[in-house]
């Protein structure tokens, strides 16, 4: 499903070149589930960033579902996102003025999904992520476990085939980590 | 996405921030409100003017003396013009298609009634005035239509000047004079008001023969002709040239049709309507940058909302029109409130002033609204273009 080989992503930062990635090559099939752990400014966020065709690498190839796409242009690229990714970040991203089910329904407004199904989805999302009660309630009148997992609603409510999220209980503490049950549940990990 | 989501997208955006959006949308409001309440203005005084100038009817042709035109040889041939005389007149009476000619001399002279006496304007006309210039005789009869060298000494007062000479009694068989002649008023004529600087009402009307001798001159200063509604006015003009030569030997007379004065006038009114539109929409494109600064701002606020957007799949086009929409709203919006408000401004300054002509233009209230949707577009394609440019990666670091 995902196939990166000998990806290399490079900053310059005045005249050096500082290396986020350096030859990074990595196979993911279908339904696999994959965790990457390692210390902070290890290059993470960026390698998912790549597989989230948010970034491009300086060097390398990436095939994703037996397609090159590490040369595609912008618009191809959001179009992938849209249809087969979903992403949760870590900081929250939800857009403050939309509620709980504006939010989650955001992903499902840009793929052009008619009105009504993308009200039956919102909804059914949100009574398995346990937010119904909240539906209607801002970001700011929600806990941060309850916007994380509105942000994983929303990376979810799609059905994407690649579902990548980035440290998504490192910017909660510990209770409102263990709040976060529903990543688990996406994953097939309890 | 379609439309109609961009559109929710779009008014969610700007309903989150009320007061903002409201005072933008002010800005625009006040344009299009002035532009709507000069035009208003403007569009009165056009049909106001035009009134004036069509109160004496649409049919109607005026032959002058005088030709101004430029000729190949210069200075050595005297030009040579001559009078346009009670005859001319008759003679263009007899033209097919002419219902009705009115020589027409005018002046001013000290008119004198027992013992008051007042200056007043002095028409020397033909019978033919109450049809041709559509001004009705209230009291007594008009002069009588008589043949050339016997008219009588008769005068027809205008309304104001009766009531200055005559208070509340009836002058009707009284004697006033005129210069060194006395005349028999034996009618007075309806109110008809101002008329390019001539009070109609403050005048009085004499045979044109008579005033042509009172102000010692050869030649009429116009013959007014009526003709009949269906008729050619080119042909109609044809004829009175061929008429006027034959007997004036060339063409020494200038003709004035009804519709050429209009359509000159119309053209200049039009360009004076457009002239404070044209003001009005200063305030407008003060209004447009009004709206330029907030979309900028807005974009830089929500740069983040803009990449998470572009992160879940927003293409750039999609984010373009999303900024683009929420300034056309705002215009639009706007433009709408404005419109409201010139138009109540209009009957306002109308019920407070009533001798001011004030007539909503809806051609230019549309092309208000046209235009204030212009000035959103205008002022939200820079910010659009670059909340679309973002790279998302960069834009949703920005939080």
């Amino acid at each position: 499903m995902i196939r990166l080989q000998a990806i290399e992503r490079r900053f310059a930062v005045g005249d050096e070149a500082v290396y986020a990635l350096n030859g990074v090559s990595l196979n993911v099939e279908k339904g696999e589930y994959l965790s990457i752990m390692g210390p902070s400014g290890s290059g993470k966020s960026t390698l998912l960033h790549i597989i989230g065709l948010l970034d491009r690498p300086t060097a390398g190839q990436y095939w994703l579902a037996g397609k090159d796409v590490t040369g595609l242009a912008d618009e191809e690229r959001a179009q992938i996102r849209r249809e087969k990714i979903g992403f949760v970040f870590q900081l929250f991203h939800l857009v403050p003025r939309l509620t709980a089910a504006g939010n989650v329904e955001l992903p499902l407004t840009l793929a052009g999904l008619p009105r009504e199904e993308r009200e039956e989805r919102v909804r059914e999302i949100l009574a398995a992520y346990g937010l119904s009660a909240r539906a209607r309630h801002v970001p700011s009148q929600l806990s941060g476990g309850e916007r994380q997992r509105v942000a994983i609603a929303r990376a979810t409510v799609t059905r994407p085939e690649i579902l990548l999220a980035d440290e998504p209980t490192g910017n909660l503490d510990r209770g409102s980590g263990r709040e976060v049950t529903g990543i688990d549940r996406v994953f097939g990990h309890p | 996405m379609p439309f109609k989501d961009i559109i929710g997208l779009s008014w969610g955006a700007l309903m989150a921030y009320r007061m903002r959006s409201f005072l933008t949308a002010l800005g625009i409001s006040v344009g299009i409100a002035a532009v709507v309440l000069l035009t208003s203005i403007g569009e009165g005084v056009h049909r106001f003017v035009l009134a004036e100038f069509t109160q004496f009817g649409t049919n109607l042709l005026a032959v002058v003396p005088g030709k101004t035109a430029t000729f190949g040889v210069s200075g050595a041939i005297v030009s040579t013009v001559r009078p346009l005389s009670l005859a001319d007149g008759e003679a263009l009476a007899r033209i097919d298609g002419v219902v009705a000619v009115v020589p027409v001399v005018q002046g001013n002279a000290l008119v004198e009634a027992q013992s008051k006496s007042r200056r007043a304007f002095v028409f020397g006309v033909g019978s033919a005035v109450p049809t041709v210039w559509r001004i009705k005789v209230t009291t007594g009869k008009f002069l009588p239509a008589e043949e050339r060298g016997t008219a009588r000494a008769f005068a027809v007062l205008g309304s104001k000047l009766t009531d200055e000479l005559f208070g509340g009694t009836n002058p009707l068989g009284q004697r006033i004079r005129v210069g060194q002649e006395r005349y028999r008023v034996i009618g007075v004529m309806e109110r008809k008001g101002q008329f390019m600087g001539f009070d109609l009402d403050d005048a009085v009307y004499l045979p044109a023969e008579r005033a042509l001798e009172l102000f010692n001159r050869e030649s009429l200063m116009e013959i007014d002709l009526l003709y009949e509604p269906g008729a050619s006015v080119d042909r109609l003009v044809t004829d009175i040239k061929r008429a006027l030569v034959s007997r004036h030997g060339h063409e020494d007379f200038t003709i004035i049709t009804q519709k050429q004065m209009l359509d000159v006038l119309g053209s200049i009114l039009d360009v004076l309507t457009f002239a404070v539109a044209a003001l009005g929409s200063i305030s407008l494109l003060v209004g447009g940058v009004g709206v330029l600064t907030i979309m900028t701002i807005a974009v830089t606020e929500r740069t983040s909302e803009i990449g998470l957007l572009r992160a879940l799949g927003a293409e750039r086009d999609q984010i373009s029109k999303l900024f683009l929409t929420e300034a056309v709203v705002l215009a639009g919006a706007g433009g709408l409130g404005g419109l409201a408000a010139g138009v109540a401004l209009g009957q306002i300054l109308h019920a407070l002033i009533p001798g001011l002509p004030v007539q909503m233009s809806w051609g230019y209230a549309l092309a208000g609204e046209v235009l204030a949707i212009a000035v959103g577009l205008a002022a939200g394609v820079v910010p659009a273009r670059r909340a679309a440019k973002l790279d998302p990666l960069e834009a949703l670091r920005n939080e």
